[in-house]
């Protein structure tokens, strides 16, 4: 169940789609998913289900902290089949973001079909490009799942061109050199990146990196397709007294976000 | 010889190596490789680094046949390859050398770098004052705290000292937080890797300036002996010392190589960095190599008294070794490398590396069970100064407060210690 059509209703609203990320099994695995469909009910079209980690290279600390405690918690791998079950049937996409080594231990082969029998979208892998990734491709065609590599403004145009071409579902363009986590500004290379990934490509291109407010939000949505948001989610749940608070903290920064891309294009 | 004619998927030893890294360092790898492969075929690069090697480093080291401790090795001849005696105390020189003058090739000023037992971090802050680059090493803070004077030294030598507070507060983490400093000042910086792992084309490089290593040993031991050595043993942490050694003798089918890996408190008890005794095959650090991990693919802390050899992964082509044949692993655990360290101390007169100290102890196992003809040679890739107050505390001759205490050595004769004579 590609991501693809959520993101061409979007477009054909004329508005960016908000792509929003959670780690499942923060607080719990149960409170995770309570915590996407929240973001689901404020407006958020895709939730990125992060697999927690034990050592994150792309990721800054909010989602550091938010992948030890989860860990620490005892969230397993097989709890994201779980979570793209509950997302995809609440009827938002439900794309998994993970570093490559779960998927190896778990066997590439079987992990794109039980994320298929899930509901699963396909993969967003930060540390996975499409020059390692021949037995991923090969899973993710049998299996009907989209394949989201990473472009950076550090990409040269060879580099967009084989990357897209090895995409499906959309093309995600970091916004800045660097890792996840908040940014005052989200950059002028992030517009220029998008600009040059469309030079060789027709998918959507969806930026992340940095965003955490509205006003950004529907800024980057005047020229992107997609707005991801993560760690400024995340920081909802981490810094929240309770429970509750987190989970009305992330309705109220939702829906700000989602109000950012649908006026971006108005 | 098959092993060196083999020619591998791109960037890979066998079926391992690789570039598992974000798509934003791919064009900095890139930039890498082209400059390492121009300047290894450029006189001048190579012709300063020579120089370098011979005036600044102090090589070629030297060998030590040492017969004393020998006795100790079921009487078989043992040869020392004195990396230790390199200019700031460990083989790490050797590839810090080479990165720092590719630094200079790629324009960029800022050099970052992991350290764990602080080796390599000295090794790069050596460096980087020596060209007048900036310099950020990452320490896990349990590794600067109990290699403080190390941290002292960096910060001597110019260096700004990050501790690293994320996971495990190691080696690892350092490398994690390295690898996003750099995927954040890519354009200016460049990251030493201090080991053979990595992406490509990092295990290649490094492997490739530590080479002279074996080049020189190779001949010393011909023209000390007049013949190969039976054996060569190494440490084995990231087995930057080890490949450095190893590799001339690939295609000397009649030289086995032999690597220790840190057994800790013993692979059973699983507090151990013995990843080729209990790890699998998978990713960490950008390469597809053996990895200590859970069954979700989770990294799993590893342990051992020398922070050098405290890491769950290793390099890649010591997997390829390991899967073809050519070279076999061994884990030492930390009881017998102390008694290593101690016995080659008091019987020679030199103190090695903790992680030194598991390739003597490997040596001490081989020589049993290989007998009185057999000749060993044995990297001692550092210098035990570093360690002198793991080893005191290790041994009771200090107490937790840094105070003289009244522990006795394993060999020492008689006497209870210190607190006695006084």
């Amino acid at each position: 169940m590609s991501v693809g059509p959520v993101l061409d209703s979007c477009r054909a609203e004329g508005r960016a789609a908000l792509i929003g990320y959670l780690p499942v099994g923060f607080p719990t695995v149960e409170g995770s998913i309570e915590a996407m469909k929240v973001l689901v009910e404020s407006g958020v079209d895709i939730i990125e289900i992060g697999v927690p980690y034990s050592d994150p290279v792309m990721d800054g600390p909010v989602i550091q902290d938010a992948a030890v405690r989860a860990l620490a918690g005892g969230v397993r791998l097989a709890d994201i089949f779980t979570a793209a079950r509950e997302v995809s049937g609440q009827g938002a996409g439900a794309l998994v973001m993970t570093y490559w080594n779960p998927v190896l231990r778990y066997g590439v082969e079987r992990f794109a079909a039980d994320l298929a029998a899930a509901g699963g979208a396909g993969l967003i892998t930060p540390d996975l490009i499409p020059d390692e990734a021949a037995e991923w491709i090969a899973a993710a065609d049998a299996h009907d799942l989209d394949k989201v590599f990473l472009v950076a403004p550090s990409s040269t145009p060879d580099r967009l061109a084989a990357v897209t071409a090895a995409c499906r579902g959309f093309v995600y363009a970091t916004a800045v050199m660097g890792v996840t986590g908040a940014r005052t500004s989200v950059g002028e290379a992030a517009d220029a990146l998008v600009s040059r990934t469309r030079e060789h490509t027709d998918l959507p291109v969806c930026v992340g990196l940095g965003v955490s407010t509205g006003a950004q939000a529907a800024e980057v949505g005047r020229y992107a397709d997609g707005v991801i948001v993560g760690s400024a989610l995340v920081r909802c749940l981490t810094e929240a007294a309770t429970v509750q608070d987190g989970l009305e903290a992330l309705g109220i920064l939702a829906r700000e976000l989602a109000d950012g891309v649908h006026r971006s294009r108005s | 010889m098959a092993m060196t004619s083999n020619v591998p998927a791109y960037g890979r030893f066998g079926g391992f190596g690789g570039r598992y890294v974000p798509e934003a360092l791919i064009p900095a790898l890139e930039q890498l490789e082209e400059v390492w492969r121009k300047a290894v075929v450029d006189p001048e690069f190579v012709g300063e680094l020579e120089r370098l090697q011979r005036t600044y480093t102090g090589r070629p080291s030297i060998i030590t046949e040492v017969p004393r401790f020998a006795e100790h090795c079921g009487g078989a001849r043992v040869i020392l390859k004195r990396e230790d005696l390199n200019h700031t105390g460990s083989h790490k020189i050797n590839n810090v050398l080479g990165q720092a003058l590719l630094t200079k090739r790629m324009g960029k000023t800022r050099v970052i770098a992991e350290t764990g037992a602080g080796q390599h971090g000295v090794a790069t802050a050596t460096a980087a004052a020596l060209l007048g680059l900036d310099c950020v090493i990452y320490m896990g803070r349990k590794d600067t705290e109990r290699q403080a004077l190390n941290v002292a030294r960096m910060r001597l030598l110019g260096a700004r000292v990050v501790p690293v507070d994320h996971g495990s507060r190691t080696l690892k983490d350092a490398v994690n937080e390295a690898f996003r400093d750099w995927v954040t000042n890519v354009a200016t910086t460049h990251y030493v890797l201090g080991t053979v792992t990595g992406p490509h084309p990092f295990p290649e490089m490094v492997r490739d300036f530590h080479r002279v290593i074996g080049v020189e040993a190779r001949q010393q031991v011909l023209d000390l002996v007049g013949r190969l050595p039976d054996v060569v043993c190494a440490c084995v942490g990231g087995g930057s010392n080890a490949m450095g050694i190893f590799h001339r003798f690939l295609d000397d089918a009649s030289v086995r190589l032999v690597g220790f890996e840190a057994g800790g408190e013993g692979v059973a008890s699983g507090k151990h960095a013995a990843r080729f005794s209990a790890g699998f095959p998978g990713v960490l650090h950008g390469a597809y190599t053996y990895v200590m991990q859970d069954d979700d693919g989770q990294t799993i802390e590893s342990h051992s008294v020398s922070a050098g050899l405290d890491y769950p992964s290793v390099g890649p082509e010591h997997a390829y070794l390991l899967e073809s044949g050519r070279a076999e692993y061994r884990p030492i655990t930390d009881d017998e490398a102390m008694e290593a360290f101690s016995l080659l101390s008091r019987t020679e007169g030199i103190l090695p590396a903790i992680e030194s100290s598991h390739a003597l102890a490997g040596a001490m196992m081989l020589g049993r069970e290989l007998g009185r003809d057999a000749v060993i040679l044995v990297n001692l890739s550092g210098r035990g100064d570093k360690d002198v107050h793991t080893a005191a505390q290790w041994f009771g001759l200090i107490d937790d407060e840094g105070r003289v205490a009244d522990g006795a050595l394993p060999d020492e004769p008689g006497a209870k210690g210190l607190g006695e004579q006084q």
